[in-house]
């Protein structure tokens, strides 16, 4: 080891600095963001930037909040308090985000073990529609799902932005990876012992497969928030918009008021990330896991 | 083993499988296979936004017409400027991102995963609008540095200008394609098989020999499903696109996805539109074909 030392020193001093560098870049435009939303207007249509904000304000934010007014929630004739329209955007893509979760962890926990446990007439074709699938450009298939969800009374609800992301086949696809690592044997011996099919996947398949469960769940999650696409085409009124979908709403009615753009692309940024940073470690783990003989 | 599961076990198996797989399937179906079946049918037809009015059957005209429209030709074209740089740029930047932390101690190492990570997780409206503010002529950072660097003289209007526009998207787009491949090269170079590195140095093997001879071959299979996805993203672009330029200057930076959204819902024309769906697809299956194909012959 020691006879190459000269060279690899170096070499991890030049790819440290590149490292160093390359984190720096990719870190700018979030400090951009918290910053700009931070400073006064005159600061940010100054022609000299400012790198650190040297007066902090929070007229951008009161302008965000001022914008428009929604009913916190609505449930038939239930009409929640009236709050800003951004805090019902807020609330909208939390509760979007968490329904697709918690459908897609649900339906492709159990599709994943049928996929990988079952022996049953029809499987193989099952699984090859569903690899095929997610090799087709997920937008394509938007577009004409647009007729579906009016025929369906769905368009401009939360539902049709919930629908598409369960009904979206990577979450069976997981799960069948994770369910190959159950026994066999163990679920034999649950059969001769006389337990049900749904007893026999709550006690012993459930607890096997919590591991992907958990990074299928925070996967989800980040993508039904972030998936501007799907959000753009389905929902039309402003209290049924997400939060990116209400910031980029903003962006096109003042899109020089840079302050403004970038409050609110706080306010939809920091909550996802805090998200992702606290549970990275299931997540990195779906991406891998999701890869495998992918 | 299981050849000789008897008839009523088979039984039993089969139903509970489809019971297990049921609501999984009423999703997947609904909300995957119809659209997908419905976009290629109205493809063939005049379909507009409107589902009350009848769709009118009108063979391949949809098609015909796309080779002669321009701004699809143009579309077309850059979306394959767009896949053929961001691909390779993003294998490579990736892998060697990839290569240099992944032995790094648990700390440095999530550090750098979540860095690269985060203009994905950030979210592609809240990461265009700053990219937006950056490139922006007055106020914005770039001119600002560039100016002051030496390396322009005046100010450039990045997005307005065809010259630069879909360089400055492309750029963007590599910053939020490259989080998915360095995790997945991480743990791929994480899982190489220690006895053949150790066997190779202990025969002379410098680590550019071990990386190429050894290591490359064993994160084959990782290259090649991120060669798949890094493409089908790259030809999906859309919303930088939507939020940054709308298309243009004069159609300079139209994908087929802004194109195939701009025609269903400023245009109307929902079949056309479709049309330009079934052709996207086929082609990024084709491009997956070729790919696998190639990594299979290696």
């Amino acid at each position: 080891m020691s006879k190459k030392n000269g060279a690899s020193t170096s070499y991890k001093v030049f790819s440290w600095v590149i490292l160093i560098l390359l984190a720096l870049f990719f870190l700018f435009p979030l400090y951009w963001i918290i910053t700009g939303a931070l400073k006064t207007p005159a600061a940010i249509n100054a022609a000299k930037p400012q790198w650190w904000p040297s007066e902090f304000t929070l007229r951008n934010f009161q302008v965000l909040f001022s914008k428009r007014s929604a009913p916190l929630f609505q449930f038939g004739s239930v009409v929640g308090p009236t709050v800003p329209g951004a805090i019902r955007w807020l609330l909208n893509t939390v509760f979007m985000a968490v329904m697709a979760m918690i459908l897609t962890c649900i339906t492709a926990a159990m599709a994943g073990y049928a996929l990988a446990k079952k022996r049953f007439i029809g499987r193989a074709f099952l699984f090859s529609l569903i690899v095929a699938a997610m090799a087709l450009p997920k937008q394509v298939i938007l577009i004409p799902l647009i007729r579906e969800m009016s025929k369906l009374h769905l368009y401009d609800t939360i539902w049709s932005v919930i629908f598409p992301t369960v009904g979206w086949p990577f979450g069976v696809f997981l799960m069948k990876q994770f369910s190959e690592g159950i026994p066999g044997e163990m679920l034999e011996a649950a059969r001769i012992d006389g337990a049900s099919e749904w007893k026999t996947f709550t006690t012993i398949v459930y607890p096997m497969v919590k591991p992907g469960i958990g990074a299928l769940a925070i996967f989800t999650f980040i993508n039904s928030w972030n998936d501007y696409f799907l959000q753009l085409i389905m929902l039309a009124s402003n209290v049924n918009y997400t939060i990116s979908l209400g910031i980029a709403t903003m962006q096109a009615e003042n899109s020089t008021d840079y302050g403004l753009i970038m409050a609110g692309a706080t306010l939809a940024a920091i909550p996802i990330i805090i998200v992702f940073v606290i549970f990275q470690k299931y997540f990195t783990k779906g991406i891998t896991m999701g890869a495998v003989k992918g | 083993m299981r050849q000789t599961m008897s008839p009523e076990l088979r039984r039993r198996e089969t139903i509970s499988g489809y019971l297990f797989l049921l609501p999984s399937l009423v999703f997947f179906l609904g909300f995957v296979v119809i659209p997908m079946v419905m976009c290629i049918i109205t493809s063939f037809t005049d379909a507009t936004m409107n589902s009350n009015q009848p769709d009118v059957f009108i063979g391949l005209a949809n098609y015909k017409e796309l080779w002669q429209d321009p701004i699809f030709l143009k579309a077309l074209r850059n979306t394959i400027v767009i896949v053929v740089v961001s691909v390779p740029v993003v294998c490579i930047f990736s892998l060697w991102v990839a290569s240099a932390i992944f032995n790094m101690s648990e700390g440095p190492l999530s550090f750098f995963r979540v860095v690269f990570y985060l203009p994905v997780v950030t979210g592609s409206v809240a990461v265009t609008v700053v990219w937006k503010w950056m490139y922006s002529n007055y106020t914005g950072i770039i001119n600002y540095v560039l100016k002051n660097g030496g390396i322009i003289d005046k100010n450039i209007n990045w997005l307005g200008d065809p010259k630069y526009a879909l360089a400055c998207i492309i750029i963007i787009l590599l910053t939020t394609s490259v989080g998915q491949p360095i995790v997945l090269y991480v743990s791929a170079l994480g899982n190489v098989d220690h006895s053949l590195v150790e066997a190779a140095e202990v025969d002379g093997a410098n680590n550019t020999q071990v990386f190429w001879k050894i290591k490359w071959a064993q994160i084959m299979p990782t290259t090649l499903y991120i060669l798949v996805i890094t493409t089908i993203n790259s030809f999906q672009c859309f919303a930088l696109i939507q939020l940054l330029t709308s298309g243009g200057p004069n159609h300079a930076t139209d994908t087929i996805m802004y194109y195939i959204y701009y025609t269903a819902f400023t245009r109307f024309r929902f079949g056309y539109g479709n049309a330009m769906g079934v052709v996207l697809a086929i082609f990024i299956a084709i491009l997956s074909a070729v790919q696998f194909r190639l990594a299979k012959e290696k």
